[in-house]
């Protein structure tokens, strides 16, 4: 695609913007705001719509997408809490509900005496807080980033979780984007600022009601302050026909530990970025992901994980599973840089074809500067093992079920690091679900 | 050697089996009542693993020429998974692991698929934890692996009891162990051994495969075989393994050189 057409398309979505979206009683409060829009469409501008001549985008065509200017998607009629029922857990204290991308109070659950902020950045006492402007938009690269910068040109809303100093929040925090429009885009985003000695459990979730074809566009930035610990779950299982690009960054300072779990089960496209960047010394991170697709699904995940400083952890495992005629890309850069010495980074790449027409293109990626540095890293592509179905037959059960038992012993793996107990079951049942649908 | 009068289980005719073209199997005739214990024995390379595999009914071995009539039934018509349900159990030299898959979520998989083919009564998972804990005592195995992942990270003992487990559970009309015994200490030998002697009755038979005696001090068998180059070479009592461990297997070609000259 020309540029010419990537700034029609970024002003074919401009022109359908509402005249002022945000917040319009407050406007003068918000001129960080509108700089940082600003700057966004600036840059959206800039960049080129990626292609598969980009190196990035080498193995995703996300040309169909270029063709889809769909509007955003504007307010609806609210849903009853019981069309939510099926996506709750069971765990979580405190639900963020965000329908279409915009926030839904009455379905959302937010406990009164709250030892910490959480709430959507458009409600006027949150986007005063000094905390938003020091962290929205500071952490996502969207300077070179198409998508993270049109999320960023079209913020409307999202959520905003802050915990302060040794504040500890025990049950999940569960941010439910929730999709029910067709032909029109969602600009889901989250902020998460953890202060020193905070913890806490974060589950950003995308679902759909129906079977939709419509653009989720988000952008998660989270920070963790000294010795900070957070769990975040992400859990993408949009639309068969949705179309998905996400974009997480972590800022991470000494002692931080950053552990995530990223299940991918939706959308037709679905592209998932996320950048991890080490501020100060031996902070972890442990980013998990899975996977699972087929028909003529496309998923792609780029990590990267800067090791900007010394004596810092990182550990990866990626899994795809595919099927049928579907696609998985994963691409994993580890940086070490110069003087990051006694770095400890270890990646793993594991993959399992269902079917002879599915693909997957998996890149580990290390670019390692330093040299007192222990980095492992290892890719396998694989199917099922015919010693192992017949181990299964030996003992009466079914090719079918000795394969689905299989495929989701090979998924099981990242599902278990999954500290809610309620959504790791949810997810496995949708996985032995899936299994045997594909069959 | 007792006499048998008991129903044939299993008839092996001439038996010829392939691999990707390599003939392994060339002619096995064998004869197992109910009630029997048989041992074959042989070096490796013999064919003794792949008679095992071909009788469960590894997909990779093709059966070339020759039958296995199995209680009445053409057992090369039936998949791996018919034969199990039929009561055909092999307990593996290498038994698989799969992480991920609690063990008493896959026990009670397999006990149920059986029951409901055998058109016996399934179980919940509380009438199946009772169950399979009787079953346990008998193998010596601790509570924890039932919550374990099946034999990840579990000891060579440990597979090998969770294999003898497995057919205490599917009660199988003929047991076939593959080098059970490979890779045990004596005390672990001799805790699988009291299980199959326990799970052993006039009702169903075992083939035992092995290289070596000490198995057979534990099980005792009614029939010991000597394979080679894919054929059953000789076939005696259970004296017959103990003359093995004293002269060697190729004690055998002299018996036969002899046993050929004073023929002729």
């Amino acid at each position: 695609m020309s540029e010419t057409m990537a700034n029609d398309y970024l002003d074919c979505l401009l022109n359908a913007l509402p005249a002022d979206s945000w917040n319009s009683g407050a406007q003068d409060r918000l001129d960080w705001l509108r700089r940082l829009r600003n700057e966004a469409i600036d840059q959206a501008g800039r960049l080129r719509f990626p292609t598969v001549k980009d190196e990035e985008w080498r193995f995703t065509d996300v040309s169909p997408l270029a063709k889809l200017p769909y509007k955003p998607a504007q307010k609806t009629s609210a849903l009853r809490l019981s069309d939510i029922q099926p996506f709750c857990i069971a765990e979580s204290a405190h639900r963020l509900v965000f329908v279409d991308g915009f926030f839904s109070p009455d379905l959302s659950r937010l406990s009164k005496d709250n030892q910490f902020i959480i709430g959507n950045l458009a409600a006027p006492t949150l986007t005063k807080t000094p905390l938003a402007e020091a962290h929205l938009g500071q952490h996502v690269q969207f300077r070179d980033n198409f998508f993270a910068a049109l999320n960023t040109a079209f913020l409307q809303d999202g959520a905003l979780i802050v915990l302060p100093e040794n504040c500890a929040v025990s049950a999940p925090i569960h941010l439910l984007f929730i999709a029910t429009q067709e032909q029109t885009t969602q600009y889901p985003r989250c902020l998460l600022i953890g202060e020193r000695n905070s913890q806490a459990t974060v589950i950003e979730d995308y679902v759909a009601l129906g079977a939709n074809a419509y653009i989720t566009n988000s952008v998660a930035e989270f920070s963790l302050a000294d010795n900070a610990q957070i769990n975040h779950i992400r859990v993408q299982r949009e639309s068969g026909s949705a179309f998905h690009l996400a974009s997480s960054a972590v800022a991470l300072e000494q002692d931080s530990q950053y552990r995530s779990v990223s299940i991918t089960l939706g959308a037709l496209i679905s592209r998932f970025n996320l950048d991890v960047e080490f501020n100060a010394q031996a902070a972890e991170c442990t980013i998990d992901g899975l996977a699972m697709i087929a028909g003529r699904q496309l998923a792609d995940t780029h990590t990267r994980i800067d090791h900007a400083k010394p004596h810092c952890t990182s550990h990866q495992q990626h899994k795809c599973i595919v099927d049928d005629s579907s696609h998985a890309v994963f691409n994993g850069k580890i940086i070490v840089r110069p003087h990051a010495q006694r770095t400890n980074s270890s990646q793993s790449s594991r993959n399992l074809l269902l079917s002879g027409k599915a693909q997957i293109d998996t890149k580990p990626q290390l670019e390692i500067f330093a040299d007192d540095v222990k980095c492992a890293h290892g890719a396998t592509v694989g199917q099922l093992d015919n010693e192992e179905i017949f181990y299964l037959k030996s003992r009466g059960l079914n090719e079918l079920i000795a394969r689905n038992l299989l495929t989701y012993a090979f998924g099981a793996e990242v599902l278990d690091r999954i500290p809610v107990p309620s959504l790791k079951h949810t997810l496995e049942q949708a996985i032995l679900n899936k299994t045997t649908q594909n069959s | 050697m007792n006499i048998n009068q008991n129903p044939i289980i299993l008839n092996v005719d001439n038996l010829h089996a392939s691999i990707q073209d390599t003939e392994i199997l060339k002619g096995i005739n064998l004869t197992v009542r109910s009630g029997e214990i048989h041992a074959i024995m042989g070096l490796n390379g013999s064919g003794k693993s792949t008679f095992a595999k071909v009788l469960a009914g590894h997909p990779d071995y093709h059966v070339t020429q020759g039958s296995i009539q199995y209680e009445q039934q053409d057992l090369l018509e039936l998949s791996a998974e018919e034969r199990a349900q039929a009561g055909v159990f092999l307990a593996f030299q290498y038994p698989i692991e799969i992480p991920g898959v609690a063990n008493s979520q896959f026990l009670r998989l397999a006990y149920n698929t059986v029951q409901a083919k055998r058109g016996k009564e399934e179980l919940d998972p509380l009438e199946f934890d009772d169950f399979v804990r009787e079953k346990m005592k008998l193998l010596e195995m601790k509570p924890d692996f039932l919550d374990r992942s099946v034999n990840e990270g579990f000891s060579g003992g440990e597979k090998k009891r969770n294999e003898i487990l497995q057919m205490a559970l599917l009660e199988p009309k003929l047991g076939i162990l593959d080098e059970t015994d490979s890779g045990l200490d004596i005390d672990a030998l001799k805790i699988v051994a009291k299980g199959v002697n326990h799970l052993h009755n006039t009702g169903n038979a075992i083939i035992l495969i092995t290289h070596y005696q000490r198995l057979l001090d534990h099980i005792v068998p009614d029939f010991v075989h000597v394979m080679e180059a894919g054929r059953i070479i000789k076939t005696g009592g259970k004296e017959l393994a103990l003359e093995l461990e004293t002269h060697g297997y190729d004690w055998i070609h002299n018996d036969q050189k002899r046993a050929a000259g004073a023929s002729t």
